[in-house]
């Protein structure tokens, strides 16, 4: 019976379960540090280790892979850190949870900040940071202000500060307010943000944060539910965390659940071991759809995945233990919710955001509504995202409103092939790609909508 | 602040020694450019001067392939915010053990690269900031590539206001040539164009029209990066940014007329050059700018004998491709109503004009050839040419004159404008007029006329009562001779009154502060009877040394360049249009 597994939010929702530092100690908070701080370097198949690049290599081993969108491994990321430079390594945590329909890591800050902290303060000691900060969107006042509590209350008992719990190590983290913009998000906008810019994203090559981030040092950008895995990387060690989830999609994922379902909400599962099916009809998930409706699309990782049509079936290839490849044809609803099944599908798992939607929906004006969001949200540096962004919004927006044409679907369509793989960051797929899926998938609709609305117009003429 | 001035001075010097013989070789990479193997070398200097790896779009110069752009500028940080250079390209490929994988003959194969999401479309990438690699295959010229310009051309297009008919770049617009190369005949755009502000004043000196803009931010980075001042940044979001300045503060620093030039559009115009002349009109003449000894190399606009505007000529051992507004502004004196354009003085008048020239020029040569030793003193400006302060020495060496200049120091900065306003002090010394100190010898001279031991004196373009010749001294001498452009209280003295020309109405060479030759064009015609300083003293020295000479410019530079000694070797035809270093 597919189940949650609460391994981050094991205890956010505890009865009694306090955000303070006390509370926190007492349910085992920092002890994973106190492991960590105690770790010494050792010689794994004669190759030796220093402490830190031990634990380094055990995230790796995790398989632990980015909880913000782009299911990046934690630990390759990590291992592309210019060490070399001289120049200090920064760690920030990207708490700019800005993707329509994601409400994950605000359970976090909200509900257990001391997790993230701890998760961020093994990470940084992990990478020599001494540091580091926390940026969190803008409209996350309450957040910030948790964090800033937190902060002080770890500082307070030197888990932060000079010398930490004497072990020689030294590390600050400092909170930074974003003003209310989604590309912050983006992590080369984000440090242009927190550098006292505009966030415009950087153009990569040469600028990865890796190598040319925070003030052109090397910079660790992770979301918070990542850091918080690393966490629990420590307290079970990776071998034990590799086995929760399935094979490259391991470790646990929280789901922010949302649209046309009974129950929506947050739950966390083990990657991959929950299917979309399940999460949107099970009664320890979305418990099905409202009474009378069947399901007509999904959005299964944010707002920017492309969107999933009720009834499609896709061939998965999958490596069997003996190294073939087998093909299966699987329903949309057998889809393992997993980083992978959801890109061979066509679409991504992303910062784990389902929006269901139901036959009542309009799908052209779910589009437009999407896309205004998108326009709004531009930053406008580049040229393909600036206007494009801005053009399909006016066209679905037309469409919408009853001045729509049947040539809109294809002219749609044209605009943002015009984007995606063009743009200097995410933004030009995170625009595009909502328009070609809704577009591509329902466009029976789109042109039924753009022809009845040339036949009334040319009925009012006549 | 400082810092960044540093850096950015740094950035000429830096070109300039660029390519120096004593730096260790490239090492060279071969790629191929729509076919074609090309050698390019594996590093390149950037914007600063510093080696970095160089880019597809440098390799595709070399190649000869023009790729479009226009956010990318050489003397600029990087932005890569336009996309109009994105090219396709194709990577070596490599096999699952790391071994690139061969063609049946036996050469790499390379694969054109793909979108990682969708294979069947091509990834593009944008040439000015993508490094090369060996083996790498770029594509400027295919379907592809074409298709991706297309595509960011008419996002440009889409809510520019297609204004060109009363727009002043019309005609030097990158959206206009790149629409024809490039672009679509036709737009599928139906939706209502976003409006931005229009002619919006953000300094006393530039007008932005938002709407034209293609927020490629050539003007935020050279203001930022290059003049230092921060004072230009971009607000909105979206396809409703614009630039703007902060507020209440208006884009005023002495380097802000560069943003028009950088400007491939029309959206930021010069309040001076608004509206005056189709672009295609003007006559375009190679010159310098001699408003200070920096000696920025121009291009003068000119259309039917006037001036229209000066804009930087790229010179990377002088200014690269910028110049200051005050020396690009300080052209309407050459227009005044009261230039000089008779030959005047108590000796000549408006009314017996018929033959005055080569009367004067006889008389003059007279005085100067029966002159005693000793009896004449010669100032001549470091506005002059080489060429003018060579003859004016000749005279000084005939006469036993005492000769001098007037130094013209004011405030300089520490980017291009220098604290020497007079654009040709080395040509001064070097040619021996004057000591290594212009204006130690103007005393000597005024107690030589108050002791009557001086008698005549020559002044070639500047108002000596200013610097320390009052006009009772003037009064003292027998034969005043004087050459200027405008009226002033030496030229209203002279016994003879010689018009001369600006530099944009003759040829010659001046050496800049840091010693580079120059030499520079004329522009347009002199007004009246006026005649270039160098005609006027060919003449007279002629007559004095009893000589036949040069007739032409480049034979008068090319006889002292074989009697200067900084000079030795050089021709006129050498020097080129960016001058030659010289010993100073």
């Amino acid at each position: 019976m597919p189940e949650e597994y609460r391994l981050i939010l094991k205890n956010a929702d505890a009865d009694g379960y306090t955000p303070d530092i006390k509370c926190y100690l007492k349910h085992g908070g920092y002890e994973a540090l106190a492991k960590v701080l105690k770790m010494r370097g050792r010689t794994v198949d004669d190759k030796k280790f220093t402490a830190q690049e031990y634990l380094r290599e055990e995230v790796k081993r995790s398989g632990l892979r980015g909880r913000g969108g782009a299911g990046f491994s934690c630990g390759l990321k990590w291992s592309f850190v210019d060490r070399r430079s001289g120049k200090p390594i920064y760690l920030i945590c990207n708490a700019d949870e800005s993707e329509p329909g994601t409400f994950k890591d605000r359970q976090i800050i909200h509900k257990d900040p001391h997790q993230l902290i701890e998760g961020m303060i093994i990470s940084c000691w992990a990478n020599d940071v001494n540091l580091a900060y926390i940026y969190i969107r803008g409209e996350f006042p309450e957040g910030a202000r948790i964090l800033e509590n937190a902060l002080a209350e770890a500082r307070k008992k030197n888990f932060l500060g000079k010398n930490i719990c004497d072990s020689g190590y030294d590390l600050e983290i400092h909170v930074h307010r974003g003003a209310g913009a989604y590309i912050c998000g983006e992590e080369t906008g984000l440090i242009e943000s927190l550098e006292g810019k505009r966030a415009y994203p950087r153009i990569k090559p040469p600028y990865f944060p890796a190598v040319l981030g925070l003030y052109m040092c090397p910079t660790i950008v992770n979301n918070v539910e990542t850091l918080c895995g690393v966490k629990h990387i420590v307290e079970m060690g990776a071998d034990k965390f590799a086995t929760l989830g399935t094979p490259n999609n391991t470790g646990t994922r929280i789901v922010s659940l949302s649209g046309h379902v009974k129950r929506p909400g947050y739950y966390e599962i083990e990657v991959g071991k929950a299917t979309l099916g399940e999460l949107i009809y099970h009664e320890n998930f979305g418990g099905g759809l409202r009474e009378g409706r069947t399901l007509k699309a999904i959005v299964p990782g944010g707002s920017s995945a492309k969107v999933f049509k009720a009834g499609e079936k896709f061939k998965l290839k999958k490596r069997l233990p003996d190294g073939k490849m087998e093909e299966n044809e699987v329903d949309l609803l057998d889809l393992p919710y997993d980083f992978d099944s959801l890109m061979s599908a066509g679409s991504m798992s992303g910062s784990g955001a389902i929006i269901v939607m139901d036959d009542s929906t309009d799908i052209v004006a779910a589009l437009a509504n999407l896309s205004e969001f998108y326009a709004h949200e531009s930053c406008g540096q580049c040229t393909p995202c600036r206007e494009g962004s801005l053009w399909m919004s006016k066209a679905l927006h037309r469409l919408s409103h009853g001045e729509g044409r049947k040539a809109d679907a294809d002219y749609l369509t044209g605009i943002a092939k015009n984007i995606q793989g063009r743009t200097i960051c995410a933004f030009g797929e995170a625009c595009s790609w909502p328009v070609l899926s809704f577009v591509g998938k329902f466009k029976d609709e789109f042109e039924a909508r753009g022809e009845a609305d040339e036949k009334a117009r040319d009925s009012g003429a006549a | 602040m400082a810092a960044k001035k540093a850096a950015k001075k740094k950035t000429i010097e830096k070109a300039e020694t660029a390519g120096v013989a004593d730096a260790p070789p490239i090492e060279m990479v071969k790629l191929k450019v729509d076919g074609v193997e090309v050698e390019v070398p594996k590093m390149s200097r950037d914007w600063e001067g510093n080696l970095r790896p160089t880019t597809m779009l440098e390799a595709c110069q070399i190649a000869g392939r023009e790729v479009p752009h226009y956010c990318y500028h050489k003397n600029l940080p990087v932005a890569g915010n336009c996309r109009m250079c994105l090219v396709e390209f194709g990577m070596p490929m490599m096999g699952p053990d790391r071994k690139p994988v061969l063609n049946e003959d036996g050469s790499v194969k390379v694969a054109p690269m793909r979108l990682p999401y969708d294979p069947s479309l091509p990834r593009g990438a944008i040439a000015c900031a993508t490094p090369i690699a060996p083996g790498m295959e770029i594509y400027p010229g295919s379907d592809a590539t074409r298709q991706m310009r297309e595509g960011v051309l008419e996002s440009l297009l889409i809510n520019h206001p297609l204004d060109c008919p009363i727009c002043d770049q019309a005609g030097e617009c990158k959206l206009q040539e790149y629409s024809i190369e490039h672009g679509q005949a036709e737009s599928r755009f139906v939706e209502p164009k976003v409006h931005k502000p229009k002619a919006q004043e953000i300094g006393p000196r530039i007008l932005l029209d938002a709407e034209r803009c293609v927020l490629c931010t050539r003007c935020v980075r050279f203001t930022r990066d290059i003049a230092g001042d921060d004072a230009l940044g971009i607000v909105n979001r979206g396809s409703y940014n614009t630039i703007a300045t902060f507020p209440g503060q208006p884009f005023d620093n002495n380097y802000t007329l560069n943003t028009v030039d950088l400007c491939p559009v029309g959206a930021l115009t010069s309040k001076d050059f608004r509206f005056q002349m189709r672009v295609w009109f003007l006559k375009e003449t190679k010159s310098i700018c001699t408003s200070c000894g920096t000696g920025c190399n121009i291009l003068v606009g000119s259309r039917e004998e006037k001036i229209r505007r000066f804009e930087p000529r790229e010179n990377d051992a002088v200014n690269a491709t910028w110049m200051c507004d005050s020396g690009r502004l300080n052209y309407k004196w050459i227009h005044r109503e009261d230039r000089l354009t008779r030959v005047t003085g108590k000796r000549f008048t408006e009314r017996n004009q018929l033959g005055a020239w080569p009367l004067a020029l006889k008389e003059i040569s007279e005085i100067l050839r029966d002159a005693e030793k000793g009896s004449v003193a010669i100032i001549g400006s470091a506005r002059l040419t080489n060429e003018e302060l060579y003859l004016l020495k000749k005279l000084a060496d005939r006469t036993g004159a005492l000769t001098d200049s007037v130094a013209n120091l004011g405030e300089g900065d520490d980017f291009l404008v220098s604290d020497d306003k007079n654009p040709n002090s080395n040509g001064c010394r070097l040619t021996k007029f004057c000591n290594t100190e212009l204006g130690i010898h103007t005393t000597k001279i005024a107690e030589g006329i108050r002791a009557n031991k001086i008698k005549t004196l020559l002044v070639f373009g500047e108002d000596v009562t200013k610097a320390g010749i009052s006009t009772d001294l003037l009064d003292q001498l027998t034969h005043l001779i004087v050459s200027d452009v405008l009226p002033n209280d030496t030229t209203q003295r002279a016994d003879y009154l010689l018009p001369g020309c600006a530099v944009v109405e003759k040829r010659g060479s001046m050496i800049n502060v840091k010693g580079r030759l120059q030499k520079f064009m004329k522009a347009v015609e002199a007004p009246g009877d006026a005649r270039a300083e160098w005609e006027i003293l060919r003449e007279i020295v002629r007559e004095v040394e009893g000589r036949v000479g040069f007739e032409t410019i480049e034979g008068l530079f090319n006889q002292m360049a074989g009697e200067v000694v900084p000079f030795d070797g050089l021709e006129w035809a050498s020097i080129g249009d960016t001058g030659v270093e010289v010993e100073i």
